[in-house]
Protein backbone atom coordinates (compact mmCIF):
# COMPACT_ATOMS: atom_id res chain seq x y z
CA UNK A 1 0.00 0.00 0.00
CA UNK A 2 1.43 3.40 -1.00
CA UNK A 3 1.32 6.43 1.34
CA UNK A 4 0.60 4.20 4.34
CA UNK A 5 1.67 6.68 7.07
CA UNK A 6 -0.66 9.34 5.63
CA UNK A 7 -3.58 6.90 5.48
CA UNK A 8 -2.94 5.63 9.03
CA UNK A 9 -2.73 9.22 10.31
CA UNK A 10 -6.04 10.17 8.67
CA UNK A 11 -7.98 7.11 9.85
CA UNK A 12 -6.33 7.33 13.29
CA UNK A 13 -7.38 10.96 13.70
CA UNK A 14 -10.95 10.10 12.67
CA UNK A 15 -11.06 7.17 15.12
CA UNK A 16 -9.69 9.25 18.01
CA UNK A 17 -12.14 12.07 17.30
CA UNK A 18 -15.10 9.66 17.07
CA UNK A 19 -14.08 7.94 20.31
CA UNK A 20 -13.56 11.17 22.25
CA UNK A 21 -16.85 12.72 21.08
CA UNK A 22 -19.00 9.61 21.51
CA UNK A 23 -17.52 8.49 24.84
CA UNK A 24 -17.69 12.06 26.15
CA UNK A 25 -21.38 12.31 25.19
CA UNK A 26 -22.21 8.86 26.60
CA UNK A 27 -20.48 9.51 29.95
CA UNK A 28 -22.05 12.96 30.26
CA UNK A 29 -25.49 11.49 29.52
CA UNK A 30 -24.99 8.69 32.07
CA UNK A 31 -23.81 11.12 34.79
CA UNK A 32 -26.66 13.59 34.15
CA UNK A 33 -29.29 10.84 34.07
CA UNK A 34 -28.15 9.49 37.46
CA UNK A 35 -27.92 12.99 38.95
CA UNK A 36 -31.36 14.00 37.67
CA UNK A 37 -32.96 10.77 38.92
CA UNK A 38 -31.47 11.29 42.40
CA UNK A 39 -32.56 14.95 42.49
CA UNK A 40 -36.08 14.19 41.29
CA UNK A 41 -36.41 11.50 43.93
CA UNK A 42 -35.35 13.98 46.64
CA UNK A 43 -37.59 16.67 45.17
CA UNK A 44 -40.62 14.34 45.06
CA UNK A 45 -39.95 13.20 48.64
CA UNK A 46 -39.77 16.83 49.79
CA UNK A 47 -42.87 17.78 47.81
CA UNK A 48 -45.11 16.31 50.50
CA UNK A 49 -43.52 18.28 53.32
CA UNK A 50 -44.46 21.92 53.96
CA UNK A 51 -41.94 24.65 53.07
CA UNK A 52 -42.08 26.32 56.50
CA UNK A 53 -42.16 24.45 59.81
CA UNK B 1 -50.67 40.53 4.13
CA UNK B 2 -52.17 38.21 6.80
CA UNK B 3 -50.82 35.01 5.23
CA UNK B 4 -47.26 35.68 6.22
CA UNK B 5 -47.78 36.08 10.00
CA UNK B 6 -50.09 33.02 9.96
CA UNK B 7 -47.40 30.97 8.23
CA UNK B 8 -44.81 32.15 10.77
CA UNK B 9 -47.16 31.27 13.63
CA UNK B 10 -48.00 27.86 12.15
CA UNK B 11 -44.32 27.06 11.56
CA UNK B 12 -43.54 28.24 15.07
CA UNK B 13 -46.21 26.02 16.59
CA UNK B 14 -44.83 23.04 14.61
CA UNK B 15 -41.33 23.63 16.01
CA UNK B 16 -42.62 24.39 19.52
CA UNK B 17 -44.25 20.96 19.65
CA UNK B 18 -40.78 19.66 20.54
CA UNK B 19 -39.81 22.59 22.76
CA UNK B 20 -41.17 20.73 25.77
CA UNK B 21 -38.04 19.25 27.42
CA UNK B 22 -39.87 16.12 28.61
CA UNK B 23 -41.18 15.42 25.13
CA UNK B 24 -37.75 16.02 23.60
CA UNK B 25 -36.08 13.70 26.14
CA UNK B 26 -38.57 10.94 25.29
CA UNK B 27 -38.13 11.45 21.54
CA UNK B 28 -34.33 11.64 21.90
CA UNK B 29 -34.18 8.45 23.96
CA UNK B 30 -36.25 6.66 21.33
CA UNK B 31 -34.13 8.05 18.45
CA UNK B 32 -30.72 7.44 20.06
CA UNK B 33 -30.27 3.70 19.28
CA UNK B 34 -31.68 4.19 15.76
CA UNK B 35 -28.95 6.76 15.11
CA UNK B 36 -26.07 5.19 17.02
CA UNK B 37 -26.04 1.56 15.85
CA UNK B 38 -26.62 2.29 12.13
CA UNK B 39 -23.92 5.00 12.41
CA UNK B 40 -21.40 2.44 13.68
CA UNK B 41 -22.46 -0.15 11.08
CA UNK B 42 -22.39 2.22 8.10
CA UNK B 43 -19.11 3.85 9.15
CA UNK B 44 -17.33 0.53 9.69
CA UNK B 45 -18.71 -0.85 6.41
CA UNK B 46 -17.79 2.28 4.43
CA UNK B 47 -14.31 2.74 5.90
CA UNK B 48 -13.54 -1.00 5.82
CA UNK B 49 -14.61 -1.20 2.18
CA UNK B 50 -12.69 1.95 1.34
CA UNK B 51 -9.56 0.84 3.16
CA UNK B 52 -9.32 -2.78 2.08
CA UNK B 53 -11.49 -3.50 -0.97
CA UNK B 54 -11.88 -0.36 -3.09
CA UNK B 55 -9.26 0.09 -5.80
CA UNK B 56 -6.30 2.47 -5.60
CA UNK B 57 -6.47 5.49 -7.91
CA UNK B 58 -4.31 5.38 -11.01
CA UNK B 59 -2.86 8.81 -10.24
CA UNK B 60 -3.12 9.16 -6.45
CA UNK B 61 -2.32 5.58 -5.55
CA UNK B 62 -3.61 4.45 -2.14
CA UNK B 63 -3.75 7.99 -0.77
CA UNK B 64 -7.19 8.17 -2.41
CA UNK B 65 -8.41 6.14 0.60
CA UNK B 66 -8.10 9.30 2.72
CA UNK B 67 -11.12 10.53 0.71
CA UNK B 68 -13.42 8.13 2.63
CA UNK B 69 -12.73 10.15 5.80
CA UNK B 70 -12.11 13.59 4.30
CA UNK B 71 -15.20 13.95 2.07
CA UNK B 72 -17.80 12.95 4.73
CA UNK B 73 -16.02 15.25 7.20
CA UNK B 74 -16.14 18.12 4.67
CA UNK B 75 -19.85 17.54 3.96
CA UNK B 76 -20.65 17.44 7.68
CA UNK B 77 -18.58 20.53 8.43
CA UNK B 78 -20.89 22.51 6.12
CA UNK B 79 -24.01 20.51 7.06
CA UNK B 80 -23.34 21.03 10.77
CA UNK B 81 -22.98 24.76 10.27
CA UNK B 82 -26.25 24.81 8.29
CA UNK B 83 -27.81 23.12 11.34
CA UNK B 84 -26.29 25.77 13.57
CA UNK B 85 -27.72 28.54 11.35
CA UNK B 86 -31.13 26.83 11.40
CA UNK B 87 -30.99 26.75 15.21
CA UNK B 88 -30.08 30.45 15.10
CA UNK B 89 -33.17 31.14 12.98
CA UNK B 90 -35.40 29.13 15.33
CA UNK B 91 -33.93 30.99 18.29
CA UNK B 92 -34.24 34.50 16.84
CA UNK B 93 -37.63 34.17 15.13
CA UNK B 94 -39.53 31.75 17.39
CA UNK B 95 -37.49 31.96 20.64
CA UNK B 96 -37.29 28.17 20.61
CA UNK B 97 -35.58 27.18 23.90
CA UNK B 98 -34.26 23.85 22.60
CA UNK B 99 -32.71 25.55 19.56
CA UNK B 100 -30.35 27.45 21.87
CA UNK B 101 -29.34 24.29 23.72
CA UNK B 102 -28.88 22.41 20.43
CA UNK B 103 -26.73 25.26 19.05
CA UNK B 104 -24.50 25.09 22.14
CA UNK B 105 -24.03 21.36 21.52
CA UNK B 106 -23.63 21.45 17.72
CA UNK B 107 -20.79 24.01 17.89
CA UNK B 108 -18.01 21.87 19.43
CA UNK B 109 -18.97 18.78 17.38
CA UNK B 110 -18.97 20.87 14.19
CA UNK B 111 -15.62 22.43 15.10
CA UNK B 112 -14.11 18.96 15.64
CA UNK B 113 -15.41 17.62 12.31
CA UNK B 114 -14.16 20.76 10.51
CA UNK B 115 -10.75 20.30 12.15
CA UNK B 116 -10.78 16.66 10.96
CA UNK B 117 -11.64 17.83 7.42
CA UNK B 118 -8.77 20.34 7.45
CA UNK B 119 -6.31 17.86 8.98
CA UNK B 120 -7.11 14.99 6.59
CA UNK B 121 -7.06 17.39 3.63
CA UNK B 122 -3.65 18.58 4.74
CA UNK B 123 -2.39 15.01 5.22
CA UNK B 124 -3.61 14.16 1.71
CA UNK B 125 -2.12 17.37 0.30
CA UNK B 126 1.43 16.63 1.44
CA UNK B 127 2.05 13.58 -0.81
CA UNK B 128 -0.23 14.81 -3.65
CA UNK B 129 0.52 18.55 -3.86
CA UNK B 130 3.86 18.47 -2.08
CA UNK B 131 2.66 20.85 0.65
CA UNK B 132 0.59 20.66 3.82
CA UNK B 133 -1.28 23.90 3.08
CA UNK B 134 -1.98 26.42 0.32
CA UNK B 135 -4.07 29.59 0.58
CA UNK B 136 -6.48 28.16 -1.97
CA UNK B 137 -10.11 29.43 -2.02
CA UNK B 138 -11.60 26.10 -0.90
CA UNK B 139 -9.10 25.53 1.90
CA UNK B 140 -9.28 29.13 3.10
CA UNK B 141 -13.10 29.21 3.13
CA UNK B 142 -13.16 25.97 5.18
CA UNK B 143 -10.62 27.49 7.57
CA UNK B 144 -12.96 30.49 7.91
CA UNK B 145 -15.76 28.02 8.71
CA UNK B 146 -13.59 26.52 11.47
CA UNK B 147 -13.04 29.99 12.93
CA UNK B 148 -16.79 30.67 12.71
CA UNK B 149 -17.42 27.54 14.78
CA UNK B 150 -14.79 28.67 17.33
CA UNK B 151 -16.31 32.17 17.38
CA UNK B 152 -19.76 30.69 18.00
CA UNK B 153 -18.45 28.58 20.90
CA UNK B 154 -16.68 31.58 22.42
CA UNK B 155 -19.57 34.02 21.90
CA UNK B 156 -22.21 31.78 23.45
CA UNK B 157 -20.16 31.66 26.66
CA UNK B 158 -19.03 35.30 26.63
CA UNK B 159 -22.00 36.84 28.48
CA UNK B 160 -23.07 36.59 32.10
CA UNK B 161 -26.68 36.40 30.93
CA UNK B 162 -26.96 33.18 28.85
CA UNK B 163 -29.89 34.61 26.84
CA UNK B 164 -27.66 37.41 25.51
CA UNK B 165 -25.04 34.84 24.57
CA UNK B 166 -27.64 32.77 22.73
CA UNK B 167 -28.89 35.83 20.77
CA UNK B 168 -25.38 36.97 19.82
CA UNK B 169 -24.32 33.45 18.80
CA UNK B 170 -27.54 33.01 16.78
CA UNK B 171 -26.79 36.20 14.84
CA UNK B 172 -23.22 35.02 14.20
CA UNK B 173 -24.50 31.61 13.06
CA UNK B 174 -26.89 33.25 10.58
CA UNK B 175 -24.36 35.77 9.30
CA UNK B 176 -21.66 33.10 8.99
CA UNK B 177 -23.93 30.96 6.80
CA UNK B 178 -22.78 33.16 3.90
CA UNK B 179 -19.56 31.11 3.99
CA UNK B 180 -21.43 27.92 3.00
CA UNK B 181 -22.12 28.83 -0.66
CA UNK B 182 -18.59 30.28 -0.86
CA UNK B 183 -17.18 26.88 0.22
CA UNK B 184 -19.46 25.03 -2.20
CA UNK B 185 -18.79 27.16 -5.25
CA UNK B 186 -15.19 28.20 -4.49
CA UNK B 187 -13.84 25.56 -6.86
CA UNK B 188 -15.97 27.00 -9.69
CA UNK B 189 -15.62 30.71 -8.94
CA UNK B 190 -11.84 30.69 -8.54
CA UNK B 191 -8.99 28.81 -10.14
CA UNK B 192 -8.14 26.56 -7.20
CA UNK B 193 -5.61 23.83 -6.55
CA UNK B 194 -8.42 21.85 -4.91
CA UNK B 195 -10.13 19.61 -7.46
CA UNK B 196 -13.76 20.30 -8.49
CA UNK B 197 -16.61 18.34 -6.86
CA UNK B 198 -16.81 14.71 -8.02
CA UNK B 199 -20.41 14.39 -6.82
CA UNK B 200 -23.04 17.01 -7.67
CA UNK B 201 -26.81 17.13 -7.39
CA UNK B 202 -27.29 17.84 -11.09
CA UNK B 203 -24.71 15.67 -12.84
CA UNK B 204 -23.55 12.07 -12.81
CA UNK B 205 -20.67 11.33 -10.42
CA UNK B 206 -17.23 11.47 -12.01
CA UNK B 207 -15.87 8.56 -9.98
CA UNK B 208 -16.11 4.82 -10.34
CA UNK B 209 -18.92 3.04 -8.49
CA UNK B 210 -16.28 0.91 -6.73
CA UNK B 211 -15.24 4.14 -4.96
CA UNK B 212 -18.66 5.78 -4.86
CA UNK B 213 -20.33 3.03 -2.78
CA UNK B 214 -17.86 3.02 0.13
CA UNK B 215 -17.91 6.83 0.06
CA UNK B 216 -21.72 6.82 0.22
CA UNK B 217 -21.69 4.33 3.12
CA UNK B 218 -19.12 6.27 5.13
CA UNK B 219 -20.97 9.55 4.44
CA UNK B 220 -24.24 8.03 5.75
CA UNK B 221 -22.35 6.60 8.76
CA UNK B 222 -20.62 9.89 9.59
CA UNK B 223 -23.92 11.82 9.23
CA UNK B 224 -25.81 9.44 11.52
CA UNK B 225 -22.89 9.54 13.98
CA UNK B 226 -22.90 13.34 13.97
CA UNK B 227 -26.67 13.33 14.60
CA UNK B 228 -26.31 10.69 17.35
CA UNK B 229 -23.64 12.71 19.18
CA UNK B 230 -25.61 15.97 18.87
CA UNK B 231 -28.83 14.32 20.11
CA UNK B 232 -26.96 12.72 23.06
CA UNK B 233 -25.30 16.02 23.98
CA UNK B 234 -28.58 17.94 23.64
CA UNK B 235 -30.36 15.38 25.85
CA UNK B 236 -27.60 15.85 28.43
CA UNK B 237 -27.95 19.64 28.15
CA UNK B 238 -31.72 19.41 28.74
CA UNK B 239 -31.10 17.22 31.80
CA UNK B 240 -28.49 19.67 33.10
CA UNK B 241 -30.96 22.52 32.69
CA UNK B 242 -33.56 20.50 34.65
CA UNK B 243 -30.92 19.75 37.33
CA UNK B 244 -30.14 23.47 37.65
CA UNK B 245 -33.85 24.25 37.95
CA UNK B 246 -34.31 21.62 40.67
CA UNK B 247 -31.24 22.79 42.57
CA UNK B 248 -32.50 26.37 42.61
CA UNK B 249 -36.08 25.42 43.51
CA UNK B 250 -37.32 26.53 46.98
CA UNK B 251 -37.84 22.90 48.04
CA UNK B 252 -34.08 22.39 47.81
CA UNK B 253 -33.45 25.63 49.63
CA UNK B 254 -31.27 26.98 46.81
CA UNK B 255 -33.54 29.79 45.64
CA UNK B 256 -35.64 30.46 48.74
CA UNK B 257 -33.02 32.16 50.82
Amino acid sequence: MTHLPYIVASYGLAAIMALVLSLGAALRLKRDRARLAALEQTHNRNAGTPLTP
Amino acid sequence: MSASPTLVARTGSFFHRYANPGRFLKLGARLQPWLTWPAIAFTLAGLGWGLFYSPADWQQGDSVRIMYVHVPAAMLASGGYAGLAFCGLLSLVWRHPLADLAAVEIGPVGACITALCLATGSIWGKPMWGTWWVWDARLTSVLVLFFLYLGHIALIRAFDDPQRGYRAAAILALAGAVDLPIIKFSVQWWNTLHQPDSITLTGAPTMSSSMLWPLALSTIGFSLGFAAIVVARTRAAVMESRIRALLSSPRRGGGAA
